[in-house]
């Protein structure tokens, strides 16, 4: 197929993953848009089949079919809980793959000196290095998430220091290939040392913080295929990976807004390390209130109102089957049910929604946090499981607070407040929550998946 | 073409790629925001055209030829997985509860 022809078919591949993009506005309309999206891609692989000159021999179709059963049998049998890991996982292979296309290419290319203009070897030098950099930190991410190393921050003196260094060298080396000296090695020695950057950027980012950094690893991918379209001359794979590059930067940046950080503060913040001595207890004033299962399936099944706020805790505990039931059971006695989603709530951008889709709760029960909000005060009871953070009033009345402006579920303001959590142990950010010490607040231990079908017994008895 | 005019165009192709992408993608409800993401990451797994190409570069040497495989298999479980994943998810997304209902859904 000429150059010509192959260049048109790849724009329908372009306007098919617009399409993808444009339908996802819509739940009713999303999962079609997927499916447009997928028959771009494979209109992109048929026409890169038929390309003039290729080779397809025995490593395009064996490649091929053992990635595909690898991505088809880990997305069909992965979890809903264990989502940000595959997530996590499918980004850095993109990024791997991007950053071996570059090797390649530049080792073709290398040793013929004067055929490498300037910008082809920026972008190899890019897509090899944005790429590694997400593979690695993606791999990183992907062991936290599956707690295969701990999700808490990993640090040690003079990490900054030698995390700086470390990224000057690798700029030097590319650097050093852009000014001509076109030695393989140089480029060997980008890509290891940004693996090793990869590793060493995501240890001290704590679990809480995952959001932001799976949304800024999909940035990196985007920008490392785009990097390898300017390398290729491909068109399709310019366009494709400043769509994802312009996906994952909005992301971060709604990430990092709804914590009230900025992407300085979560990247080298090492946020939720213990501060020792931060005020731990002495603070707050006041007895906790706890309650049993029966005392608040009681004060469920009379509210007219309830509101749950999920957060990782539930993820942990997988109760949202259990969570569903007990709504159920509550809109069986004619108790309207809703949940606030915090943006941040779980490890991953709209962690909470799939996770309560799964259990077949209607989207349309699903409030964001600016259209829940005003609703508190007409609560009765709202329910929180495992949520902590999110709900945490210091956020908003104190000033001194690690978490002062960041914008929070206001649960303190419905008429009766149940916390569900494992025990008194603070959150993420490590500080104490002022709401488990409001006269309002019931605070119900245990196991959030046990505690809740407790619930739904209990509200069945009455 | 030569080679500047051509950089010239990507570059071009690439800033209206970047606005069109914010303009689309700011109109994604945050109840969609996980599909977002691994739909997106199934997009960039179109990189699988780059190794494609590697890979089935005609008199390659050997380093070339593993390295394009290895991408290979890489981009194919970007794809596939990308595309499978967003899938199930957003087959979950409904307005109402599905009129059979037996234990957990």
């Amino acid at each position: 197929m000429g150059e010509t022809t192959s260049n048109l078919l790849y724009l329908v591949t372009i306007i098919c993953f617009v399409l993808a993009l444009r339908f996802l506005s819509s739940p009713t309309t999303a999962r079609r848009g997927n499916w447009i999206g997928a028959a771009g891609m494979v209109v992109a692989i048929a026409v890169t089949l038929a390309h003039d000159g290729l080779h397809v021999g025995w490593r395009i179709p064996v490649g091929g079919a053992i990635g595909a059963v690898f991505g088809a049998v880990g997305a069909r049998r992965v979890k809903m809980t264990a989502m940000p890991q595959m997530v996590a996982l499918f980004n850095g292979v993109g990024g791997g793959a991007a950053a071996l296309v570059s090797l390649a290419e530049y080792h073709n290319v290398a040793p013929d000196p004067g055929r490498l203009h300037g910008d082809i070897s920026v972008s190899i030098i890019a897509s090899a290095l944005i790429g590694s950099v997400s593979f690695a930190g993606s791999m990183v991410a992907f062991s936290k998430l599956q707690e295969l190393i701990q999700g808490r921050p990993i640090t040690y003196p003079g990490q900054k220091f030698g995390n700086l260094l470390l990224l000057g060298a690798i700029v030097a080396a590319g650097v050093a290939i852009v000014a001509g000296a076109e030695r393989q090695w140089l480029l060997v020695a980008v890509i290891l040392g940004s693996l090793l950057f990869g590793v060493l950027f995501v240890l001290p980012i704590g679990g809480a913080d995952m959001p932001v950094v799976i949304s800024l690893l999909n940035a990196f991918t985007g920008l490392a295929a785009a990097a390898t379209g300017f390398e290729l001359h491909s068109n399709v794979l310019i366009v494709s990976g400043a769509l994802v590059g312009a996906s994952g930067t909005l992301l971060t940046m709604l990430m990092g807004r709804a914590m009230n950080r900025s992407l300085g503060n979560v990247l080298f913040g090492a946020f939720g390390t213990v501060q020792a001595g931060a005020g731990t207890g002495a603070a707050y004033e006041g007895t906790v209130r706890s309650v049993t299962a029966e005392d608040v399936a009681i004060m469920l099944s009379y509210a007219h109102k309830v509101v749950v706020v999920p957060g990782y805790g539930m993820a942990v505990a997988q109760a949202q089957h259990a969570v569903r039931e007990l709504a159920d059971e509550l809109e069986a006695k004619g108790v309207e049910v809703e949940y606030a989603i915090h943006p941040v709530a779980g490890r991953m951008p709209g962690h909470m929604n799939v996770l309560l889709a799964e259990a077949n709760v209607p989207y349309p029960a699903l409030k964001e946090m600016d259209e829940i909000n005003p609703e508190f005060p007409q609560t009765d009871v709202a329910l929180v499981i495992g949520a902590n953070d999110v709900v945490n009033p210091s956020a908003r009345n104190e000033p001194g607070s690690p978490i002062y402006g960041m914008p929070i579920l206001n649960v303190d303001q419905a008429h009766q407040i149940v916390v569900m959590k494992r025990s008194m142990a603070t959150g993420f950010a490590g500080i104490d929550n002022p709401l488990f010490l409001d006269p309002k607040t019931a605070m119900l231990f245990g196991d959030a998946k046990e505690s809740v079908l407790k619930l739904v017994a209990g509200v069945k008895a009455l | 073409m030569s080679h500047y005019t051509q950089l010239v165009v990507e570059l071009t192709i690439l800033a209206l790629a970047i606005f069109l992408g914010v303009e689309v993608i700011s109109k994604v409800p945050t109840l969609l925001h996980t599909p977002l993401m691994s739909g997106t990451n199934a997009i960039h797994g179109i990189v699988v055209v780059g190794a494609m190409l590697v890979a089935g570069l005609a008199g390659a040497d050997l380093l070339t030829g593993w390295v394009g495989f290895v991408a290979m298999i890489l981009a194919a479980a970007n794809v596939v997985g990308g595309f499978v994943v967003t899938d199930r998810m957003l087959e979950m997304f409904k307005r109402r509860e599905p009129p059979r209902r037996d234990g957990e859904g």
